[in-house]
């Protein structure tokens, strides 16, 4: 067992955090859309420093970035609090597709333009009546003349307002078992027959967006990874992508324990026994969630595979997030209830924690049935 | 950065895991259990193969291994609920190789490694030290207290035998009264020590009775089929193994500071016993849950992982004052930016 890094995981990490120190954007412009040039021209700035897509392999724009480098990576950015770049989901959800079942003219046409955030990329997967039974999703792709037109509505969808390009995942054959008949393409957004309507959340803010898809039209080109394997491509984005998110994650909520314990501080609650008792929990689940991850990662690395400790963090993240957004907004007090009050997005937003991108329910479902070989219900 | 055991730390998981799981089938657990005492050969046993001395100085007759080796053999020990004085002969060496003379290691770590001599280790409150396990049958009783570390001789204590509801281990209640002598050195690293060994057992008691809940989740069929099936059923097995992990993680941690970096055994300790406190008992009374009746009777195994956890909650600190030393231990300091 060796908890520290080696020389060169050292190296990377202090010239990472040097370079963050000296080009961080700051915060961004109010309003939507420059704030989203503002994350653009910051997505710019790392790309042209190697550090976009930087678990790519090389040969696409990458760094080749080992899975220590992707969690330190992922750390150092949350302890800068860092802007996320613009296109984290063409970086980390659409690119490796691209990549792992892409041709060559797919790789060619699309690698380059998420990295330099020229082209960014949103995700059509949930529906209003396809949520955590993603497999049941109707919107129906039917080939004609050689293309594909494609009806239906998605739901949940980030960026759609300023996406080019939709990892859309719809049902080319109605006559197989769910999972079999699903085909991945990427649909050009700019096109009218796909309408874009924001979804308002609690939080106010239009994060996410549905689509009306009315008879788009996606070229035989664009399905990725052949017709009927949908499923098996849409699975391929998850795994990579948990053992750089969790340490990151970890680091975030520790940046917001900090803050929080400055707020306990400022304000004498800390010296409030019960309080002391909940912020030492936080402390303790945190320090948690960093320590499960990189034990994960350290199975992965090793075995190829996670341990079972490797399916906890996206669960434990969400519970620590919302018991930490609610303590700090029980130390403020009747403050913690105005709406311009530093804690209470955190407090509304972290609400979604426990739903998006996986409910904690399918989590423990997940755990129960493959990590504890539990028999399924349905 | 590597968060897994070396080769040989593996070998000696399997080691003990196999012969703990040979040695003591739950059939024996209880016997002894249920007489009340220990299994005398097999702790000889345990002795001749350098177990209670794996973390003792080779110059002190021990294996001169370190604290990651000691948990690896405490979880074992927990999840096996071995009827043996490993752990308070363990804290009592911790103890005394911490904050010992060169004179006080010589004379008392040798008969500690080997086993001819027998330890026990309390957390005293103002003059009495409340929950002592093994100390009646110890030679020498080290007591930690407000003003550091005394090692007193069994004879020179007044201990009284106290049953607990942990009929798998002995315990009792010790006043020192001035007697013994003082251990003049730095015991905060015998003390984490100590923290990690207990917060092991926790985690394979924890381990064993989450095992004990899939199984019989697994076996066990009602309507037609698996309790495991129902969401209500899986879902607690899943929080069970979250603070299992968690428990582990927490513990492998700890164990690793105090071997590599000492500055940070104190906060990681208390972080270890307050959560594994938590855990022990929250997991094995979920399994008892899931047993439904049969894990409520005493002729299930299950209680007795159920009262161990409780009772090693309660040993040295309980979760709340471990909590409470964390958050002295874990402040932001307000200029710097971590």
């Amino acid at each position: 067992m060796d908890l520290t890094l080696s020389p060169s995981e050292a190296a990377f990490r202090d010239e990472l955090r040097a370079w963050l120190a000296e080009n961080h954007p700051g915060e961004g412009p109010p309003g939507d859309d420059e704030a989203f040039e503002h994350r653009r021209e910051w997505q710019r700035k790392l790309f042209e420093a190697g550090y976009a897509g930087f678990s790519w392999p090389k040969e696409y724009g990458g760094r080749g970035a080992t899975m220590v480098e992707q969690a330190l990576f992922g750390e150092e950015m949350a302890r800068a609090k860092a802007p996320s770049p613009v296109n984290v989901l063409g970086m980390v959800m659409g690119g490796p597709v691209v990549i792992t079942h892409g041709t060559d003219e797919q790789k060619e046409r699309w690698l380059r333009p998420i990295l330099t955030g020229e082209e960014i990329w949103c995700q059509g997967f949930s529906e209003p009546e396809s949520g955590s039974d993603l497999a049941s999703l109707k919107t129906r792709a039917v080939k004609s003349n050689g293309e594909w037109i494609v009806t239906g509505q998605k739901v949940w969808t980030t960026y759609a307002h300023k996406a080019k390009w939709c990892m859309l995942v719809a049902r080319t054959d109605p006559d197989v078992p769910k999972h079999q008949g699903l085909t991945y393409f990427i649909m050009d957004m700019k096109q009218e027959e796909v309408q874009v309507r924001p979804l308002h959340q609690i939080t106010k803010e239009p994060e996410f967006n549905e689509l009306f898809i009315e008879e788009a039209r996606i070229p035989d080109e664009n399905v990725v990874g052949g017709v009927g394997n949908g499923w098996a491509v849409a699975i391929t984005t998850l795994m990579n992508e948990r053992a750089g998110l969790g340490a990151a994650a970890a680091a975030g909520v520790k940046m917001a324990l900090d803050e929080l314990k400055l707020l306990a501080q400022e304000r004498g609650a800390d010296e409030d026994p019960l309080i002391r008792q909940r912020l030492a929990q936080l402390t303790i689940e945190v320090e948690l969630l960093r320590l499960n991850s990189w034990r994960g990662l350290t199975q992965i690395m090793k075995r190829g595979v996670p341990g079972p400790e490797g399916s906890l963090p996206k669960w434990q993240w969400g519970e620590i997030n919302q018991a930490l957004t609610e303590l700090a907004v029980d130390i403020l007090g009747e403050e913690g209830a105005y709406w311009d009050s530093p804690w209470t997005y955190r407090l509304l937003r972290s609400r979604a924690n426990s739903i998006e991108g996986g409910t904690t329910e399918i989590l423990k479902n997940i755990i129960a049935e493959r990590v504890l070989g539990l028999p399924k219900l349905r | 950065m590597n968060f897994d055991f070396s080769d040989d730390q593996q070998a000696i998981k399997r080691t003990a895991k196999d012969l703990l799981a040979d040695r003591f089938k739950l059939e024996r657990v209880r016997e002894l259990a249920e007489a009340g005492r220990y299994d005398d050969d097999a702790w000889k046993e345990l002795c001749e193969l350098g177990w209670p001395g794996i973390f003792i100085e080779e110059q002190y007759g021990g294996q001169g291994l370190g604290i990651v080796e000691l948990i690896i053999l405490m979880e074992e020990l927990g999840y096996a609920l071995a009827p043996v004085p490993f752990l308070s002969n363990a804290a009592t060496g911790l103890l005394i190789q911490s904050a010992g003379s060169e004179e006080q290691k010589q004379r008392w770590l040798p008969g500690l490694a080997s086993g001819e001599l027998s330890g026990a280790a309390g957390l005293l409150r103002g003059d009495e030290a409340k929950l002592v396990p093994d100390a009646d049958a110890a030679d020498v009783i080290a007591l930690c207290g407000a003003e550091g570390v005394r090692v007193v001789e069994r004879s020179a204590a007044d201990v009284q035998r106290v049953a607990t509801m942990d009929s798998t281990r002995q315990f009792a209640r010790v006043r020192a009264n001035g007697a013994g002598e003082a251990l003049e050195g730095e015991p905060g690293p015998g003390i984490g020590a100590g923290l990690l060994a207990v917060s092991a057992e926790l985690t394979g008691v924890a381990q064993r009775a989450m095992e004990m809940a899939v199984e019989y989740a697994r076996d066990r069929k009602q309507f037609g089929r698996p309790i495991g099936a129902y969401q209500a059923v899986s879902h607690r097995c899943a929080q069970m193994l979250l603070e299992t992990e968690g428990a582990r993680s927490a513990t492998y941690y700890g164990a690793w500071t105090a071997d590599a970096q000492p500055e940070e055994l104190e906060l990681a300790a208390s972080m270890a016993k307050a959560y594994a406190s938590d855990a022990g008992w929250r997991v094995c009374s979920s399994s008892l849950q899931v047993h439904g009746g049969i894990g409520f009777t005493w002729e299930h195994d299950l209680h007795f992982f159920l009262k161990r956890a409780k009772v090693d909650a309660l040993l040295w600190g309980s979760a709340s004052e471990h909590r409470e030393r964390v958050a002295g231990l874990s402040t932001v300091e307000a200029t710097a930016a971590v």
